[in-house]
């Protein structure tokens, strides 16, 4: 809502306060201040001027050199080219720039010579000082701004311009909140105002004289629709003229970011700045059977609106219909037909009350959000319509363009909407934390206009928003200063405790961090192209996304289902961004749709890298490292080749350096290199690694809560055993041997030192080496006994295929 | 054998060990002088010829030389090793301006660096952290928050929906209401999380972003506990010299409703072009909980009162990090995430 500040002073005075303090104060009571400005503000230097001479330039047809009267002891000479500068133009008062004045858009007037003239200055058009023809309908769009004396106040050559068009008024605007919809008006901001200074505030009760008739005679009105439809007022105006409003309306619609167009569609839009109901205005000619019925639409019935567009209707909507056909979309457009005409004769005020949820919907449907509708659709009150009304014919007769008929029609479905809600004052400061007295607080509410009655307090016509205590609460809190509230903390001991969840998310957060990881946030909805770009395939269960059905764009119009492309995405730009390695992980959710309305939410931890020395084990190591960081311990490692029952994914990866990593039996996760189809559909050019961990899966299979075991006492014996075996054999196997050989009780440790293939060793066979720690918790173990133990793993070892190395 | 001879074999020994300059001589010396065929052996093993007279009193002169001798040898050997240890010391320097040996260090997004602070500070206070879906139902996000369909209010949260019923959630409010369906008050808790609105990605609009939604259910809270808790966080955050102010608004699921600004870090509170010349920067909406809210949960507002918020995590970021592009927060450039 622009606030015209000249507009707000025929209500309130707010005397010498600046601007600055005015929106601060306005502010901090509950009417947000955006920004304000002052009109004209980049104009400077620029006054009336009067032609006193116009003749030719020599060396151009189309200028001419005028000697223009700008207030000075000397006239000044300005050249110009605008063809409606002619020896006619003499006398004419015009916008003159002086030698060093500024005008919109940061343009900056010097004196010069114009084809050898000397000009010193410039005169202006509409255009050049930001004005349109709306604002001044008699001026010419492609010409000098010739002034008209169209106010009591002479215009005399030397004032300055912004004083001479009323171009000086401050616009202040405000954010208003969805529950006001009183404050979309001058006379709500001008009632906050008074409130909030603490000024009086004056109002006038609009009034008419009117001319003899009877209007039941000239027009019908009947509400079919009392649900949508609470009230609905007309008023005839007889013989009316046509024509541009006064300069001072102009300037407050123009103030309020609202086009002049004639004086009867201008009183209704002043009506409705002004007093925050919106108006509508009929020519009765196009009113065929000079009846009313307000209606709903019949399913696929059209209408032109004003905007020049057919639209069809739904049987939900509500329309202001004449005998034949809806003339008007209510509470959002009038028809293109019924409109006022230049030629009009008689017009049809209205002032109605419409449901602001049907408001709403239609609006929303055909597209057009109106100032009308968006006043309507937060709800307005059925007892603002007569003051509006009667505001609308007062303007006609101060305008005097027309004869107001005195009698008017009232239609009104009768139900009393006065808000109401508990007043005590004790409560009141309980609640706010607050020691204001009784008295206090009734005055704050009666500035608002409220009435304080038994226990009650009686909310004015245009509180809508008021239904409970804790809405007068905020009305006193709001007066009294949110900021001289004191501040208290909350009583009472509170333990918090973390969930186990939250605990183990903590430790993976800061085991990936301590590994080297760098974490990443990425967007939670994806392209469904994505799934193609990872391999997925075609008839993979991850294909089957929660589908956002209004996305911004196709990129984010599915929720994921894995995060892989999202670790891939920002893979893919760290490498084009020439970053040579990363090392990244994201603990994020899936989003699974399930059978029931909501999806699942599964949390997952991806990781990613690419660049330096990174290779499969590189990725293998961060698992392992993650997992001994939480407490997994003995997962296994199995080769997946490209298919996996528990990952789609695994189609992501290379076939060949792939693994599911699983914990009796449990999957909880997928790690390897990335298949060079899936990287070079994201122009990465360097092998690169990725993982997805399951994280509830995971924490079911790590032991949260660890115990200390004593520190060995015994030595250990250390024995290297080396293997020649199958190729094929994959080393985890060689380890399982060796464990089933020796058992649990006296092996410690199994470390891999060397696999090794090549010279010496038979082609299709490797040569692998372990280091295996033996203790006993019971002594120390002999020589004996440890060589026992080593056949025993060479034993099992064989039984697969595999055999000491010679 | 003679006295003579002994004090000439320590005059000589010590005159050999003042020029001995090395370990190795050092030892030769000991073998020459103390050895099983050094000198003063030598000279010991002719005691047998001495009568038993003379026996004890050149036996006690022997040792005497012997100990005079050890000792200088040991003096003269830790000298000699003291040097060597220093010479060696100077022969190790570094060049201790060459860089460090790469250790990896990883980090958190900052997002969540600074989240992870906000919920230490709410743990404090006694504040549980509670989780809840982020595809959510019409009526946790809007209905039960006092936002009925065709409500105006949901034009300011442009959706995004899944179908008629379900929406990707607005607003981490959605917890309250779940939250305060399944437990009792007294209620303490924070839900931090993901929300989202159909908002084209610029430098701070982002269709993605981070709330932290609070909420306080008791008897006897106040607004006046709203605005302390609210500062005392503030403070913590970002030290005590802030300043925050609350600013009446209007929010459908709290009445009153308040808006927090913090003092405008860039100016401290004259107004500059940051703050849009209002000296205050908004920083999050928050309420004492709408009684109609309360009564759809269950919870009696005759009897309980509350207040809640919902605090921009990304806003929070932004300024502690003096981030001015939201982008950066979610392109995870390396360049960007390791400066955090």
């Amino acid at each position: 809502m622009d606030l015209s500040m000249r507009w707000l002073s025929d209500y309130v005075d707010i005397e010498d306060m600046s601007v600055k303090d005015y929106c601060s104060g306005m502010t901090m009571s509950g009417s947000k201040v955006e920004v304000y400005e002052t009109e004209g503000a980049e104009i400077s230097k620029v006054v009336v001027g009067k032609i006193l001479s116009v003749a030719p330039h020599e060396n151009s047809d189309h200028l001419v050199v005028c000697m223009v009267d700008v207030g000075a002891e000397q006239p000044v000479q300005i050249v110009t080219g605008a063809p409606n500068i002619r020896e006619h133009s003499v006398g004419a008062l015009v916008p003159a720039a002086l030698d060093g004045s500024t005008l919109p858009g940061g343009k900056k007037i010097k004196k010069g010579k114009l084809r050898g003239k000397e000009s010193n200055g410039m005169l202006c058009s509409l255009g050049e000082l930001g004005l349109t023809l709306h604002d001044f309908p008699y001026a010419i769009e492609d010409g000098i701004f010739i002034l008209q004396q169209e106010t009591d106040k002479e215009l005399i050559p030397g004032m300055d311009i912004h004083e001479a068009i009323g171009l000086n008024d401050t616009r202040v605007e405000f954010e208003i909140t969805s529950n006001r919809p009183d404050c979309m008006s001058v006379i709500g901001l001008a009632r906050e105002t008074a409130a909030t200074f603490n000024l009086p505030l004056n109002l006038k009760e609009p009034k008419f004289k009117g001319i003899y008739g009877d209007i039941s005679e000239m027009l019908k009105v009947s509400i079919e629709n009392k649900e949508l439809c609470s009230r609905y007022c007309a008023a005839v105006v007889k013989n009316v003229k046509i024509g541009m409003s006064p300069l001072w309306m102009r300037e407050r619609l123009r103030a309020s970011g609202v086009r002049p167009i004639n004086n009867f569609v201008d009183i209704t839009n002043y009506v409705m700045l002004e007093y925050g109901h919106p108006m509508h205005a009929f020519d009765i000619r196009y009113i065929s059977g000079n009846s009313i019925t307000i209606r709903n639409a019949a399913e696929g019935e059209t209408i032109t609106t004003l905007d020049g567009q057919e639209r069809t209707l739904k049987s939900n909507m509500l329309v202001i219909a004449d005998a034949e056909k809806p003339v008007a979309v209510a509470g959002v457009m009038g028809g293109e037909y019924s409109g006022i005409m230049d030629d009009t004769a008689d017009v049809v005020f209205e002032a109605a009350c419409f449901d602001g949820a049907s408001v709403r919907t239609t609006a929303k449907t055909l597209g057009m959000r109106t100032d009308a509708s968006a006043r309507f659709e937060k709800g307005l009150d059925p007892r603002m319509c007569v003051p509006a009304l009667n505001r609308a014919l007062e303007l006609v007769e101060e305008l005097g363009c027309g004869e107001v008929v005195r009698t008017v029609i009232d239609c009104s479905n009768g139900v009393d909407t006065q808000k109401k809600a508990p007043f005590d004052a004790d409560w009141i400061n309980r609640f706010l934390g607050t020691d204001i007295p009784e008295g206090e607080m009734i005055s704050y509410l009666e500035k608002l206009d409220f009435k304080v009655e038994n226990g009650y307090a009686y909310a004015p016509p245009y509180r809508i928003d008021i239904e409970c205590k804790s809405d007068i609460a905020e009305e006193v809190a709001r007066l009294y200063g949110y900021n001289n509230i004191p501040k208290t903390i909350i009583r009472g001991v509170a333990a918090a405790t973390p969930t186990p969840e939250q605990v183990f998310s903590r430790k993976l957060l800061s085991a990936c961090t301590s590994l080297g990881a760098y974490e990443i946030t990425t967007f939670s909805f994806i392209s469904p192209k994505f799934y193609d770009k990872i391999n997925l395939p075609a008839d993979s269960k991850l294909r089957n996304s929660v589908v956002i059905s209004n996305p911004l764009g196709e990129d984010t119009s599915v929720m994921r289902t894995t995060l892989i492309p999202s670790m891939m995405e920002v893979m893919a730009r760290n490498y084009n961004n020439r970053n040579a390695a990363v090392n990244l992980f994201e603990l994020g959710n899936e989003y699974i749709p399930g059978d029931s309305e909501l999806p699942d939410e599964p949390l997952r931890l991806s990781l990613g890298m690419y660049g330096g020395d990174a290779d499969f084990y590189s990725i293998k190591g961060m698992v392992e490292g993650i997992f001994d960081a939480v407490g997994i311990e003995d997962a296994e490692y199995e080769p997946c080749k490209g298919v996996s029952d528990a990952f789609d994914e695994a189609a992501a990866f290379h076939p060949g350096r792939c693994a599911v990593v699983s914990k009796d039996g449990v999957a909880l996760g997928i790690l390897g290199e990335l298949h060079p189809k899936v990287l070079e559909n994201y122009g990465i050019e360097v092998r690169a690694y990725a993982a997805k961990l399951n994280v509830p899966e995971m924490m079911s299979a790590a032991v949260l809560q660890k115990t200390y075991k004593p520190l060995p006492k015994h030595p250990a014996t250390t024995r290297d055993l080396a293997v020649v075996c199958d190729d094929s054999i994959p080393v985890a196997k060689l380890e399982k041997a060796i464990k089933d050989g020796i058992g649990g009780k006296i092996l410690e440790t199994i470390t891999l030192f060397d696999v090794y293939k090549g010279k010496q060793i038979e082609s299709g066979k490797k040569s692998v080496a372990f280091s295996i720690v033996l203790r006993s918790s019971e002594g120390t173990l002999t020589d004996e006994q440890a060589d026992n133990a080593v056949k025993k793993a060479l034993k099992k070892l064989s039984e697969i295929g595999a055999e000491l190395r010679q | 054998m003679t006295k003579e001879q002994l004090d000439k074999i320590l005059e000589s020994a010590k005159e050999q060990l003042s020029q001995c300059m090395d370990l190795t001589a050092a030892e030769e010396l000991r073998v020459k002088f103390l050895g099983k065929k050094g000198e003063l052996t030598n000279i010991l093993k002719q005691m047998g010829g001495l009568s038993a007279e003379e026996r004890p009193v050149f036996g006690q002169l022997a040792n005497k030389v012997r100990t005079e001798i050890e000792n200088g040898l040991s003096e003269r050997t830790a000298a000699l090793k003291a040097e060597l240890a220093e010479r060696t010391l100077q022969a190790e320097s570094l060049d201790v301006t060459l860089p460090g040996k790469a250790q990896p260090v990883g980090r958190l997004h900052p997002l969540t660096a600074t989240l992870n602070e906000v919920k230490e500070v709410f743990l404090g206070m006694g504040f549980d952290v509670v989780d809840g879906p982020e595809v959510e139902t019409d009526h946790y996000c809007f209905e039960a928050l006092n936002m009925p369909k065709h409500h105006p209010a949901r034009d300011t949260q442009d959706t995004f929906y899944i179908n008629e019923n379900v929406l990707l959630r607005t607003q981490t409010s959605s917890v309250q209401i779940r939250t305060m369906e399944k437990r009792k008050p007294p209620i303490r808790i924070i839900s931090p999380g993901r929300v989202y609105r159909s908002d084209a990605v610029d430098a701070t609009h982002s269709p993605l972003f981070h709330q932290i939604e609070g909420l306080v259910i008791d008897k006897g809270i106040t607004l006046g506990d709203l605005y302390g808790t609210l500062e005392l966080l503030m403070k913590k955050l970002y030290g005590d010299d802030c300043k925050i102010r609350l600013r009446p608004h209007h929010f459908p699921y709290t009445e009153p409703s308040a808006e927090v600004d913090i003092m405008c870090f860039n100016c401290g509170g004259k107004g500059c072009p940051m703050c849009k010349g209002e000296g205050y920067v908004e920083l999050l909406g928050s309420g004492m909980v709408h009684p109609k809210v309360l009564e759809g949960c269950g919870i009696d507002p005759e009897i309980y009162s509350g207040f809640a918020f919902g605090i921009g995590l990304e806003r929070i970021t932004m300024g502690r990090y003096n981030i001015n592009d939201l982008r950066l927060l979610y392109e995870n450039d390396m360049r960007f995430l390791s400066q955090f």
